[in-house]
């Protein structure tokens, strides 16, 4: 009995050394961007690393609000509109389509559905440079409208509602329409509300994929005032190579916001991201 | 659904799909056009001159210095990330599988990398990785290591730039194995215990077995991903030192937006395209000798 119980605990033990590596290794570079950005520029570069800074300062956070050339704040802004509004015309767009798909379909309309998946097979990288092109002829290169019209094609998120929407019953459909209730009422107050946690996912996905994208901002947005958080940060990394704080300051301030947004609202849609499993 | 009047429902049917296909016609099928008659041409963005050129784009690639360089560290790239990233989410899979106190913390913890953008990762990892004060040497120094000056070394370059994707990936394909464990009949484990089977056979005979399909999924989806590999190394190295870190995107990003040469990028995406295709299809040739989909 004795020694299977030791080896028990002994692989219990085992296991609790795994975990906290495994956190360690995970959470070590975030503890070190945010003791580096509560430092100066002397200060960061110890041996060993003096983890809670001797002489704690903000010069890293003040630094990052007044560079010259751009402005910090003016990005942070920039990127909470477009990711909203990416967001909304992005999430918009997929549900209308998934509730066709689900609940209205046509003739031939498992066709169109067949070529809307086709369409996530493919590569970012073909289509970029002409959809750079398409912005310049319609005049849209440089603007938010020209950014985020390409969200209105969104195959996942259409997937991922189409598959929610068709689980609900039409008979609650039409009889909120025997009551009166116009198609597009029933749409946004029936339909929806019944697809709540999905809604959230998909809602949740594009808010972070907005709020963190990087090449179609770097190329769209030109005029230092328009650009997004993550293009000024990105800028940043070559201009700051020997004022780490500040950088590591700029690091924080672009993580905090989205952190905070997944933290609050992880309890609703936590589910779905693990059931998404996609991009 | 049934709807009593067909012309509400033409109508409806004509709005609810008006904005996807919009944005499907023009930002997803026109675009593929538009890149395939581009990559015969060539066509300089800011001269506005657009001239044919045949095959004449391709075969400059394709018979020039820089190509094999480029392929070569895109598939360095991958080959480190894919073994890492498979047998660390594999990793934290398992670790999340058991319940234990802190279990939901432990998860918000291998996520958050995963909510970081790369941009942050990269600029993070740039101070991580840096040579003598970063906080990657310092932690080797403690086993007696002497850390390379991972950027700006041709060799370590590549490396720094693949575990900082892993960093940032692993608790993503992490949640994807996880539901794939979850999946497992827990009467097996009971079964091969009553045989007298120890854990590692468990996990060999059984665990890794009826993972294979969702690991296939991974290998899959991160060689497409791998092969257009882009921000981390434009914001960590610019394809440096000395062109060491060079990949696809990096190319394609710089002929279409530093040198506008529309052409060039066209028919430069049009190869990492194609090959991206034939790995995709060379791996769906492949999973029959180790995916198992009897369970």
């Amino acid at each position: 009995m004795m020694p299977k119980l030791r080896a028990k605990q002994l692989r219990n033990a085992a296991f609790y050394v795994m975990v906290v590596l495994m956190a360690a290794l995970t959470l070590l570079p975030f503890l070190f961007m945010l003791s580096s950005s509560f430092k100066g520029s002397e200060a960061i570069r110890t041996i060993p690393i003096r983890w809670i800074p001797e002489r704690p300062t903000l010069e890293g956070y003040i630094r990052v609000f007044n560079m010259p050339g751009f402005s910090f704040g003016r990005a942070s802004l920039n990127s909470l509109f477009l990711a909203l509004a990416t967001t909304l015309v992005q999430v918009l767009s997929a549900c209308m389509a998934a509730f066709v798909f689900a609940k209205l379909p046509f003739r031939g309309s498992d066709k169109l559905f067949g070529l809307y998946l086709a369409t996530m097979m493919i590569p970012g990288t073909v289509t970029m440079v002409p959809n750079y092109i398409i912005l310049r002829i319609m005049g849209l290169l440089d603007s938010y409208t020209g950014l985020i019209l390409p969200a209105l094609a969104n195959a996942f998120g259409m997937f991922l509602m189409r598959q929610a929407m068709i689980t609900v019953p039409d008979s609650y459909l039409e009889s909120a329409m025997l009551d009166g209730a116009s198609l597009y009422r029933v749409f946004l107050v029936i339909l929806l509300p019944m697809v709540a946690p999905t809604f959230f996912t998909l809602v949740l996905l594009a808010f972070m994929g907005a709020w963190n994208s990087y090449l179609w901002p770097l190329i769209v947005l030109t005029s230092t005032g328009k650009q997004t958080l993550q293009v000024v940060l990105g800028n940043m990394n070559s201009m700051y190579r020997n004022n780490e704080h500040v950088l590591m300051a700029g690091a924080v301030l672009t993580i905090l916001p989205i952190l905070l947004v997944y933290v609050l609202s992880q309890r609703r849609v936590d589910s779905g991201i693990a059931l998404g499993g996609l991009k | 659904m049934y709807l009593p009047n067909a012309n509400t429902r033409r109508t409806a049917t004509a709005v609810f799909l008006a904005p996807s296909l919009i944005g499907v016609a023009v930002f997803c099928l026109l675009p593929i056009a538009m890149s395939f008659y581009y990559s015969f041409m060539d066509y300089d963005l800011l001269a506005g001159s657009m001239d044919f050129l045949g095959l004449k784009n391709f075969a400059r690639i394709l018979t020039g210095r820089e190509f094999p360089q480029v392929l070569l560290h895109t598939l360095t790239y991958l080959g480190l990330y894919l073994p890492l990233i498979l047998v660390c989410s594999l990793g934290q899979a398992l670790l999340l599988n058991r319940s234990f106190r802190g279990r939901a913390v432990l998860r918000t913890v291998f996520y958050t990398p995963v909510i970081t953008s790369r941009v942050a990762a990269a600029v993070v990892w740039t101070w991580v990785l840096s040579g003598r004060y970063g906080l990657m040497n310092q932690a080797l120094s403690l086993f007696g290591i002497k850390g390379p000056a991972w950027l700006s070394s041709r060799v370590w370059a590549m490396p720094g730039i693949v575990i900082t994707a892993v960093w940032k990936d692993t608790g993503y394909y992490a949640l994807m194995v996880l539901a794939a464990l979850k999946s497992i009949d827990p009467a097996l484990y009971e079964a091969a215990g009553i045989d007298g089977a120890g854990g590692a056979r468990k996990f060999f005979s059984i665990t890794l077995p009826l993972l294979t399909p969702t690991l296939f999924l991974l290998v899959v989806i991160n060689v497409i991903y791998g092969l257009q590999v882009f921000d981390s190394v434009l914001i960590m190295t610019d394809g440096g030192p000395g062109g060491a870190t060079t990949v696809f995107l990096e190319r394609i990003y710089k002929y279409a937006f530093r040198q506008y040469k529309m052409g060039m990028a066209s028919a430069y995406s049009w190869i990492l395209f194609l090959i991206i295709l034939a790995f995709t299809l060379l791996q769906f040739r492949l999973q029959k000798r180790w995916v198992n989909y009897d369970a």
